[in-house]
């Protein structure tokens, strides 16, 4: 199976008024295509900063990460805004959803930046509202849907380029947990459809969804397990 | 992609009503007024130059009566210091391509009930060359009516107006110029207001000789009022205009020293020098104006920079999902550059219709270009783009993390 992320010897550090403050050191980490995998750990582990890495939104201070055959740590700024329009959908905790747009612009709004004509922007983000569930609010505001659907078209956003991987930081941080439930379901059907998907979270039924968990801890990876069930860690 | 982000600026125009149009009001406001201000500049400059044209060019009056004598002073063609030889002699000069004089006076003029009073000047055929004056219909008089004196006159519109109304055609009819009878034998083409406001239409034209013999009687026998000089070309004027006043000195034998009792005026440059003062005029005017465009152009400057601190959690979202910087720096560009010009559309037509009314209330001469048009609207684009550019670059230069997490 391909590798959509091969990442080695990542480190990453930064400039404090105290000298240079290690955030991640030594991470090494392999996600093949297809996999479902859970990033967890406490605030200050490095997770979040991993994950702005893994997303293309930070670049690390040395090390190796290959995202889906494009060495990233040495691209330009143009080049990153690339594979995260392209490689990347992104879904976040607070949804960030255009709040002026509609459903469908907002679900369309990277493939205005990957350079579509408009009749297939609106032909592909209204087959992915149709995916979440969502086809006949394809005129409405985020404001006028709940939670749970925000998340959805986020979904549907992130989706609507066809990634190599979905990245989501806490997608359920902001919902309660019969919506997060559904949430979760989503992304479960869309890993059964082959789609790789790297969860950040720090609840442990979230991360049970994942087939494999990760676990952060000052820093550097602490556990790599590709067991259902995750074994007591203290602190 | 640039359509998207074109109707994307249009969205985020419509999202704070109130404030872009308050950002637009500026631009507006300048355009308008700089449309204005050229459209009455403009305006002015064309009646002055409809003025000279209407004048004749390369043009000199010589005036009886010095401007300044000693003593009780006259006024300038008061006094009849010269006469028909001196234009004669004036004729001879190097460079003088024709010579007018000109003896005039105010009449009662009576055709059938009607009357009226105007202007009756006697001069020489040579003068509708002096002046470009042409003739509608009819003809001019001749050398041999001014030999004999004949009783025969061209009327200017205003006066055909005035006595005949539009049905009459006036040739062949009689009047009477302070109860002589005349034949008017032709029509003189309209030709306006002169550069000091008089109608020029509202006069008569008679044989020098005939006036001077049987309308205004003379104290001297010949003397003129003024006697007015086309030079060949432009080049000749200075020289010419010196050379006259030797030669007038000379034949009124005036001994050095001793002021002269004539007055030559280069009537061409007074009026190029009113044109170049109106035109000066109404750079400054546009100037003026340009200014409040600057004030606008920093207003939008100013909300672009609050709009771009709003909106840095959308500029995060939109550079997660891949804008790269230059779709963020082309978005928000477009938007001030969007704000500028329909903010200079809306006061394009301010600009008109301001000038329609000044038209109408002041009854002064407008005159919109389409230069002028132009003009506001490159300066209205430039002032977005360069305004804008700032705001926009710092949009661009966010970091996608922290623009990401700002709340």
């Amino acid at each position: 199976m391909k590798n959509v992320i091969e990442i080695k010897k990542l480190y990453k550090e930064y400039a404090t008024a105290a000298g240079a403050f290690p955030v991640l050191k030594d991470v090494n980490l392999t996600i093949a295509q297809g996999e479902y995998v859970a990033i967890m750990g406490p605030s200050g582990s490095g997770k979040s900063t991993f994950m702005n890495i893994l997303g293309c939104l930070d670049q690390p201070t040395s090390g190796e990460y290959v995202l889906d055959g494009h060495a990233v740590a040495h691209l330009s700024t143009n080049e990153l805004a690339k594979l995260r329009n392209q490689t990347i959908g992104f879904v976040f905790q607070g949804f960030n959803l255009l709040s002026r747009s509609s459903l469908l612009d907002n679900v369309a709004l990277p493939l205005v930046y990957a350079s579509k004509d408009k009749a297939e922007r609106h032909m592909k983000a209204q087959k992915m509202l149709e995916k979440v569930g969502l086809a006949i609010y394809l005129q409405s505001r985020p404001n006028q849907i709940s939670g749970g659907q925000q998340q959805r078209v986020a979904i549907a956003r992130a989706l609507v380029n066809s990634p190599s991987l979905i990245l989501a930081d806490e997608p359920t941080g902001n919902l309660d947990s019969k919506t997060s439930d559904e949430i979760m379901a989503l992304f479960d059907a869309l890993n059964q459809e082959g789609i790789t998907i790297v969860i950040v979270t720090h609840e442990n039924d979230v991360a049970d969804h994942a087939k494999r968990q990760v676990r952060f801890l000052d820093g550097k990876v602490i556990q790599d397990t590709s067991s259902k069930k995750l074994p007591e860690v203290t602190h | 992609m640039f359509m998207a982000m074109l109707g994307e600026a249009w969205h985020a125009m419509g999202a704070n009503r109130l404030r872009t149009f308050l950002t637009m009001l500026g631009m507006m406001i300048g355009v308008g007024a700089v449309v204005l201000m050229m459209a009455i500049g403009e305006g002015a400059q064309q009646s002055i130059k409809k003025s000279i044209s209407s004048m004749g060019s390369n043009l000199f009056v010589v005036l009886s009566g010095a401007p300044s004598a000693g003593g009780a002073r006259s006024s300038s063609g008061g006094v009849s210091t010269l006469n028909i030889s001196d234009a004669d002699a004036i004729a001879e000069l190097n460079g003088v391509s024709s010579v007018a004089p000109v003896t005039m006076g105010n009449a009662q003029i009576i055709y059938a009930g009607n009357n009226w009073n105007t202007t009756v000047m006697g001069t020489k055929p040579s003068y509708f060359v002096v002046r470009d004056w042409s003739i509608e219909s009819g003809a001019t008089f001749s050398d041999s009516d001014i030999r004999s004196s004949t009783r025969v006159a061209l009327v200017g519109k205003t006066v055909v107006d005035n006595l005949f109304g539009e049905d009459i055609d006036p040739i062949g009819k009689t009047i009477r110029i302070k109860q002589s009878p005349f034949v008017i034998v032709g029509v003189l083409t309209a030709k306006g207001q002169s550069l000091n406001g008089q109608d020029q239409d509202d006069t008569i034209i008679v044989p020098l000789t005939t006036a001077q013999r049987k309308l205004f009687g003379n104290q001297i026998p010949g003397s003129v009022r003024q006697i007015l000089v086309k030079a060949q070309s432009d080049n000749v004027m200075a020289s010419l205009e010196t050379d006259m006043n030797d030669l007038l000195r000379q034949r009124h034998n005036l001994r050095e020293g001793t002021e002269s009792d004539f007055s030559v005026r280069n009537l061409t440059a007074i009026a190029n020098t009113a044109a170049d003062t109106t035109k000066t005029m109404s750079m400054l005017l546009g100037a003026i104006a340009s200014i409040s465009l600057l004030v606008g152009g920093i207003g939008i400057m100013n909300i672009m920079l609050v709009s771009v601190t709003e909106r840095t959690r959308e500029i995060g979202i939109r550079m997660a999902i891949g804008a790269r910087q230059q779709d963020i720096l082309m978005q928000f560009l477009l938007e001030a550059f969007m704000i500028s010009i329909v903010g200079c559309m809306i006061g394009i037509a301010i600009g008109v219709g301001g000038a329609e009314m000044v038209h109408y209330f002041a009854k002064t001469d407008v005159s919109i270009s389409s230069q002028s048009i132009i003009l506001a609207f490159a300066v209205a684009a430039s002032v977005g783009i360069f305004f804008g550019y700032y705001p926009a670059l710092k949009a661009a230069k966010l970091n996608p993390i922290e623009a990401l997490r700002y709340q």
